[in-house]
């Protein structure tokens, strides 16, 4: 079973969990009618959508409302700490959470606790604690764009923001980023980086370069990463390999970038709709 | 004797640099951005920057300042009723936040990158259509309030932003400002 830990932009939203739907433009959860916009709504509508397209349980999501204050984020680690002990997910996705190291490392000890050890991605800012706490190689999956590798490369920085010019040069080579993010302990077992041409790595080197379809707009639509990592989470609860799951992810996106036929102004949502028609050309 | 030359090193190696910067920290990055906008209107010359290593937390900025102006500061954000979490002297370099911006002409759209912040508009309206990349929890809250708004007509990412990628933001913003406008 999979699971979605993240937040929406709302600033009194309650920590609310349980199973997802997916209703039109909107998600239900729990009695709650949320927007697919970017963000972890988008993430959770890609997953539903490739678990609807593979007959798997719908996933369950974890969501608290924050606008970057952080108080949210806190109240939903402190619940997860306190309580994954008790769930039997296999599969779990941190995503849009305010980066805490201290809260990284008790999510940690709250999964170890867990009857067997899940399946553990990590995009957005929870990977950005993942990767300042030192303990990036716990999990199986980042999902990060081009920037972030950066940023995961350049063992100094402890957030994008920071990340050093001589590294962040627009000719650095994704491979050499790859490089330096698991020489210095910083990749998780795999990264699905997401960018004009899709990498699928692992500690011995790029196991998959996706390049086609190609959609160049797709990289000004907020969202766009959060469909990639919605759709490897549900590809991965369906039991492909890790590597299989985000070379298959990589190129669902894209054949729904493509369908959508997009400007630099489409919304997410002009995507998630194309995921299942996507699937049609990818899945088996 | 490996003793005496450690001694005689430490006789004639110069002395220590004293530290003559200071570091404000805050509860949260929303704070530091408030404070920023208050010395900075006062004329304080400061800068805002990444904490050392050692206070890290994860989505952390500090602002830097002139370590004898702790007292006129600190009075300062007390008037303005911002409260600062610990004052410290600081010698080593600090980080630097990102000041390459990477622009991309779509055409008939126009988008600047900060960090690893995306903004996109519509070159012939000059709505800002799209915000992209980012982790922080502000960034959907930022592009609902931005997308859709003119450029000239949006409220800055400052000014509703609280996190790093929100400051990433504004950056991107001010740059694709000065790119339409320059």
């Amino acid at each position: 079973m999979l699971a979605i830990v993240g937040t929406v932009p709302y600033e009194d939203f309650p920590l609310t969990h349980g199973e997802v739907e997916i209703k039109g433009e909107n998600m239900l959860l729990s009695g709650h009618e949320i927007p697919l916009t970017r963000g972890t709504p988008a993430l959770i509508a890609a997953a539903a959508h490739i678990s609807s397209v593979l007959g798997l349980t719908r996933p369950t999501a974890y969501l608290v409302g924050d606008i970057g204050l952080g108080h949210g984020s806190r109240d939903l680690y402190a619940w997860l700490a306190a309580n994954l002990a008790h769930t039997d997910h296999e599969n779990i996705v941190f995503h849009y959470l305010q980066p805490d190291v201290d809260w990284q490392f008790k999510i940690l000890d709250g999964v170890s606790k867990m009857g067997k050890k899940p399946a553990l991605l990590a995009d957005a800012g929870f990977m950005y604690a993942a990767k300042m706490s030192g303990l990036a190689g716990e999990y199986d999956l980042f999902t990060p764009d081009l920037g972030e590798l950066a940023f995961l490369a350049d063992e100094q920085a402890p957030h994008p923001f920071y990340t050093r010019g001589f590294i962040l040069h627009e000719d650095q080579k994704a491979e050499e980023l790859v490089k330096m993010a698991y020489k210095h302990d910083n990749a998780a077992k795999h990264m699905l980086i997401k960018g004009a041409v899709d990498l699928v790595t692992n500690p011995k080197g790029i196991l998959h370069r996706i390049s086609e379809p190609s959609s160049e707009n797709m990289e000004a639509i907020g969202g766009t990463g959060d469909t990639v990592t919605g759709t490897v989470a549900g590809l991965v609860a369906s039991g492909l390999p890790i590597d299989e799951a985000s070379y298959r992810a990589a190129l669902i996106n894209r054949w729904a970038g493509k369908l959508a036929s997009p400007t630099p102004a489409t919304q997410v949502l002009g995507i998630v709709e194309n995921i299942d028609k996507a699937c049609e050309k990818v899945l088996d | 004797m490996q003793k005496i030359l450690k001694g005689i090193k430490s006789r004639f190696a110069p002395p220590k640099k004293s530290a003559d910067r200071g570091i404000i920290l805050f509860e949260s990055t929303s704070e530091v951005i408030s404070a920023e906008a208050v010395l900075k209107n006062r004329g304080w010359k400061i800068r805002v920057m990444g904490p050392p290593a050692e206070i890290q937390k994860g989505c952390d900025l500090v602002i830097e300042f002139p370590l004898m102006e702790q007292m006129n500061i600190s009075r300062t954000l007390t008037r303005e009723g911002i409260t600062p979490l610990k004052i410290i002297p600081v010698v080593g370099p600090l980080l630097k936040p990102v000041d390459i911006f990477q622009i991309k002409d779509f055409g008939d759209f126009l988008m600047c990158r900060a960090a690893n912040m995306k903004i996109t508009i519509d070159k012939r309206t000059g709505i800002i259509v799209n915000v992209s990349g980012g982790g922080c929890p502000d960034v959907p809250y930022l592009a609902a309030n931005l997308c859709g708004k003119r450029l000239r007509d949006a409220p800055a990412p400052l000014e509703l932003g609280h996190t790093l990628c929100g400051y990433a933001l504004e950056m991107a913003y001010q740059e694709l400002k000065r790119q339409c406008w320059q």
